[in-house]
């Protein structure tokens, strides 16, 4: 019963896992320019390894196994956002432009046309 | 599963060698290198090949490319396309991959156990190494015992490539104190320099984990040194050369360049002295299991030394002539 649980459970954050993964594949492919994709990109790197590490971790019990892989998530929670952040300042040193809507034509956030 | 994780490795890698072929940027190039030398690693873990995945994860993937990136701050970032395609490269390519494909026909087939290689040392390797060498980890026993002279052979050729990286990229007058490069964009910014900081240590941990740890797991003189020399270079990148150089001063890391082979070789003569045969490991302890983890252990360390300091050099020689 008690295994079952955990199965389910388990498979469960592991099928969450692989949607954020998905979702940020597709953002990476489909979001305008390097900005937007960084975005869509770190969808995979936080939340996606986060659902698969942890449905990962009950399947694996209380072994080594587990404190590896909790090493192995806090490393990723902590040195992929900060590589984003590298990639977006190294684009945005080498004036990559990021795209704007054109002026007026956003949604009133940023109405008077100024450049963010 | 196993199958399909293999097709799905396997056609990923046929992609990649694609999409390198087609790209014209060389940083594409050398970002997919990158993807490639990582399902490689993969293909390896299916394999079971623990060890060569961890080498080609930390050499392929991680220290190539930041090398690669280096050379290409020296040189153009596009591929020089010729106005002209010439036939003759291609028919010899194609001539030379079929004779290669011919000759692969008559090897044995894949895995097979009754294979030449897996019936002629391999069987006292596998069943003789614990009792012999005490070494849990069969690919180290076989790396820095039995076949420790071709190890040998591997950290001279390392060294060697590194020596002469550095002649051909060394300038005459150097200039230790010169304004900073202006490749070093990254530098200055706190999100960076705080994350590097707190995660340097660790690397310079993980590195020696793996050094040490080689003989229970997976792991060695070439991986632990090529993660060590990644958290230094890291430090150059983010911090910039000056504070680079000094945790690995420059001449220290070209002094360890040579100093590990003298560390490996002396090893062996030092058992030739004893009058026993080149890295033969028996002298090092009265009981020979015992001297044979010793002698393991020597080697590796000069692997890690030879190999850390190329690479770390091989860096700075790179980033000072962009200046």
């Amino acid at each position: 019963m008690m295994s079952t649980a955990i199965d389910v459970l388990s498979g469960i954050l592991i099928i969450a896992g692989s949607f954020f993964v998905l979702v940020g594949v597709i953002g990476l492919l489909r979001l305008p320019d390097i900005y937007t994709r960084l975005h869509g990109a770190s969808v995979t790197d936080t939340a996606g390894a986060l659902f698969l590490i942890l449905g990962m971790m009950l399947q694996s019990g209380w072994t080594l196994v587990t404190l590896k892989l909790l090493i192995i998530l806090a490393i990723f929670l902590f040195t992929l956002p900060v590589a984003a952040h590298a990639l977006a300042r190294a684009a945005l040193h080498e004036r990559v432009e990021p795209e704007l809507a054109p002026d007026g034509a956003a949604d009133g956030t940023d109405g008077d046309g100024e450049k963010v | 599963m196993g199958l399909f994780i293999n097709i799905v490795l396997l056609t990923m890698l046929a992609v990649v060698t694609v999409a390198i072929i087609r790209q014209r940027s060389l940083l594409g190039v050398v970002i997919l290198g990158a993807i490639y030398s990582f399902l490689m690693a993969s293909v390896m873990m299916v394999l079971h090949a623990v060890d060569v995945a961890m080498t080609e994860a930390s050499v392929g993937a991680g220290i190539s490319t930041v090398l690669l990136l280096a050379v290409l701050h020296l040189v153009k970032t596009r591929e020089y396309v010729p106005k002209k395609h010439n036939v003759g490269p291609l028919i010899l390519s194609v001539a030379v991959g079929a004779g290669l494909i011919w000759g692969a026909m008559d090897l044995p087939a894949f895995g097979d156990a009754a294979a030449p290689i897996h019936q002629h040392v391999a069987p006292r390797y596998i069943t003789q190494s614990m009792t012999e060498t005490g070494v849990p980890n069969l690919v180290t026993a076989v790396l820095a015992d039995y076949r420790s002279f071709d190890t040998l052979g591997e950290t001279a050729v390392v060294f060697i490539a590194g020596i002469g990286v550095m002649l051909l990229l060394r300038r005459k007058q150097q200039s230790p104190s010169g304004p900073e490069a202006a490749q070093d964009i990254l530098r200055g910014d706190v999100i960076l320099q705080v994350a590097t900081k707190l995660i340097f240590p660790f690397i310079l941990l993980f590195a020696l984990y793996v050094q040490l740890h080689g003989d229970y797991g997976p792991g060695g003189g070439f991986q632990a040194g090529v993660i060590a020399a990644a958290g230094v270079i890291l430090v150059a990148i983010v911090f910039g050369q000056r504070v680079a150089k000094r945790i690995a001063p420059q001449g220290v890391v070209e002094r360890m360049v040579p100093l590990g082979v003298l560390i490996f070789a002396g090893t062996g003569l030092v058992s030739l002295f004893a009058g026993r045969n080149f890295l033969d490991y028996v002298v090092f302890a009265a009981d020979p299991v015992y001297a044979r983890q010793v002698g393991i252990l020597m080697v590796e360390a000069g692997v890690l030394v030879t190999v850390s300091g190329t690479m770390i050099a091989l860096f700075y020689a790179f980033v000072d002539r962009g200046r």
